[in-house]
């Protein structure tokens, strides 16, 4: 166990050097002004943004939640498959993935554009042209694209170890195939409900190249903010640096109020 | 003015990579046969005076220069100088070359310190800020003999006032480009109100960055483009909020894409980029507004952190060889503010009213100059605001009152498990 415990220490020194240093920096300047004051200017200023505050929040919930409606039952019926179909299966699940991110939202702008792809098919049959692109729907439609797998494979990987036969216990036992769903299946995997929500959750609210790419840069979310204050014309790092930990704060607490309905001893964030 | 071009254009031409991958030697002939109708011309370099640029010879000195993605012939295309090499050869100076994409980029890479440049190349408003700030350093004019070629035009411009910090690199202006097939309206009838034109609703694309969409607003209203006036940037904002339900969408870079698919009709834009969308459909077309633009200007500078001050002016003094200078405009399309390079063009060039507009509308361009923090973070709040006008709706008090159902939630879940744990122990 000692010598497991000595290989840890690269990682630990990782962690201190590229995560811990850095939070840290986050919060200090977030309470500096440019010219080296104390101050909470900065956090109080973030109040202002209160209503891209909200739709970030909205946008990345309904897409957390569509996600896991597409993938619940699709993860279970994956895991009930036989092994071979399985691998190859989760094979399809992945193989978006081994794009690059960004290459994949730039394909949704090909198929989504006024003169795209899908206006193109609607009016080969005399529909459209609809407005789909530069739109809050298609900034949902792109996390919920991108992020996909991310709650497939934590549903998928705690559904395959539950045992086929407590599921045939409980039929036996009289339980009709919706109550075997609701008594027995959905709190076996609910540790992977929990952790699929924070893979989807986490990356959708802070994202900010989907809303530029798919919003038309009129759906502002967090991420295009705090990308302003560093990168934009507002060179702000003090105000980014609030805003980004106030993200923080607002993702923890909901984490924390997620993880609540995740048995105890089962709290992964 | 790159912007980030240069990530997008690198997605497509890994895509067109892929694609012609596939095609195999179908394209291989189809290059052949393009090149042999376009005529190579074999570039040359010829330097008037040699000795200058020995004096580094065998000394090991190394130069970082940090410019625009894709804005320096680098001898891709065949028959071209490779700037360089050329450079490294003849001065013995190892230069270190480095790409940045916005001048906020650049800005935010240099005031973070921990990196020495030594050329680096932004824009206007931002060498400007630059000077106040004390980053650039002033650059010895004797180092740089070639600074004769470079146009009284372009000489203190007022970014630069006394032409102590800059030596102009390209430069070009913003324009309207449009769709011709759609839009039947004679080029000089075309003014910046057609992207306030309620008929191509939804067919229009605005500058996704505040600066250059305040100046349009700004040219419509009648002000300046450096105007620090809260009322005036106000009214601006105003236009702009009035302007948003018909926009389809506020991009940058996106603007290639867009345009040359015929998403849209009509976008604002900067000329050289403008020149190469063209390129890709045939439809548009580019003007430059009469009644006034803004005209932009790549100058390179010498950070107040170089370490090799004189190696910098002699790379400085190198890109104004003409023939250096004629081999990069030609490779980047801006315009250049070099006359013997201007000299060397081919005369459709130098006529070509997006590149080079007449001195009548020349005289209707402003440059822009670095705004007050004041200002700029009116302009942005402004900007921000207009940008997500839409829920002005929401009330201020929704985020506080979620955080705190938030608080209360996981107060009452805390206090609830204790209770529970409680229990469990009897």
């Amino acid at each position: 166990m000692k010598q497991l415990k000595i290989f840890s220490v690269p990682y630990l020194v990782w962690m201190l050097v590229f995560i811990l240093v850095p939070l840290i920096m986050v919060a200090y300047f977030a309470f500096r002004t440019a010219d080296g004051q104390w101050t909470i200017q900065n956090i109080s200023d973030v109040g202002q943004y209160a209503n891209i505050f909200v739709r970030s929040i909205w946008l990345a919930l309904l897409a957390t939640v569509i996600c896991l409606v597409v993938a619940y039952p699709l993860a279970y019926a994956l895991s009930r498959m036989e092994k071979h179909k399985q691998s190859t299966m989760l094979l399809i699940v992945m193989l978006p993935m081994w794009m690059n991110f960004l290459l994949r939202t730039y394909a949704w702008m090909t198929l989504l554009g006024n003169n795209g792809i899908i206006n193109n098919l609607l009016g080969m049959i005399g529909l459209g042209p609809y407005k789909l692109i530069n739109t809050s729907g298609a900034v949902v439609l792109g996390m919920v694209y991108n992020y996909l797998p991310f709650m497939i494979l934590p549903l998928y990987s705690v559904m395959e170890k539950i045992d086929k036969s407590v599921i045939e216990a409980a039929s036996d036992l009289g339980c009709n195939s919706r109550r075997v769903i609701t008594r027995v299946v959905v709190p076996l995997s609910l540790p992977g409900i929990t952790s699929g929500i924070t893979m989807v959750f986490v990356p959708a609210i802070s994202t900010f190249i989907i809303s530029r790419m798919l919003g038309g840069g009129s759906n502002l979310l967090i991420g295009d903010l705090i990308e302003m204050q560093f990168l934009g014309n507002s060179y702000n790092p003090h105000l980014g640096a609030a805003i980004s930990l106030v993200l923080m704060v607002i993702i923890l607490l909901i984490m924390t109020v997620m993880n609540q309905f995740s048995p105890d001893d089962q709290v992964l964030i | 003015m790159m912007k980030n071009k240069k990530k997008y254009l690198s997605l497509l031409l890994s895509t067109v990579l892929f694609a012609s991958m596939l095609s195999g030697c179908a394209s291989d002939s189809d290059n052949a046969e393009e090149e042999g109708e376009e005529e190579v011309v074999e570039q040359t370099l010829t330097i008037a005076d040699e000795d200058y640029y020995t004096r580094f010879k065998g000394d090991d000195v190394e130069i970082n220069v940090y410019n625009w993605g894709e804005y320096i012939c680098i001898g891709e295309e065949e028959g071209t100088l490779d700037i360089l090499t050329e450079f490294e050869e003849l001065t013995g100076i190892k230069v270190n070359y480095t790409t940045f994409a916005t001048n906020e980029e650049l800005y935010a890479k240099l005031k973070g310190g921990g990196v020495s440049y030594d050329v680096i190349i932004p824009s206007d408003y931002m060498i400007s800020k630059m000077i106040k700030e004390d980053m650039v350093q002033k650059i010895d004019m004797n180092n740089i003999p070639n600074y004769k070629y470079i146009m009284d035009d372009f000489r203190n411009l007022e970014y630069d006032p006394q032409n102590e910090y800059s030596v102009p690199y390209t430069w070009g202006t913003v324009g309207i480009i449009y769709d011709t097939t759609v839009i039947d309206v004679a080029p000089e009838d075309i003014d910046w109100d057609i992207l306030w034109n309620e008929d191509y609703a939804d067919q229009i694309l605005m500058f996704d960055n505040p600066r250059d969409a305040f100046a349009i607003a700004e040219i419509m209203l009648g002000y300046s483009l450096n105007t620090e006036n809260e009322k005036e940037l106000e009214e601006a904002a105003e236009l702009l909020k009035d302007q948003k339900k018909i926009v389809q969408a506020y991009v940058m870079d996106e603007i290639f894409d867009k345009m040359g698919a015929g998403d849209a009709l009509i976008a604002p834009y900067y000329a050289g980029d403008a020149l190469m969308i063209m390129d890709e459909n045939e439809d548009l077309g580019f003007v430059v507004p009469k009644s006034g633009t803004n005209l932009f200007v790549d100058a390179m500078c010498i950070p107040t952190s170089s370490k090799q001050k004189e190696a910098a002016e002699m790379f400085i003094n190198f890109m104004c060889e003409p023939d250096i200078a004629y081999a990069n405009i030609d490779y980047i399309c801006y315009s250049t503010p070099h006359s013997a390079a201007y000299d060397m063009l081919d005369e459709e060039v130098r006529n070509d009213p997006v590149s080079y507009p007449s001195d009548e509308v020349k005289e209707h361009m402003t440059v822009f100059v670095n705004l007050s923090d004041e200002a700029s973070k009116t302009m942005q709040d402004l900007w921000t605001q207009m940008k997500s006008a839409e829920d002005e709706t929401t009330s201020r008090w929704l985020m506080p009152v979620f955080l705190v159902a938030c608080l209360l939630a996981v107060i009452v879940i805390l206090i609830r498990r204790h209770i529970k744990n409680k229990k469990d122990i009897f």
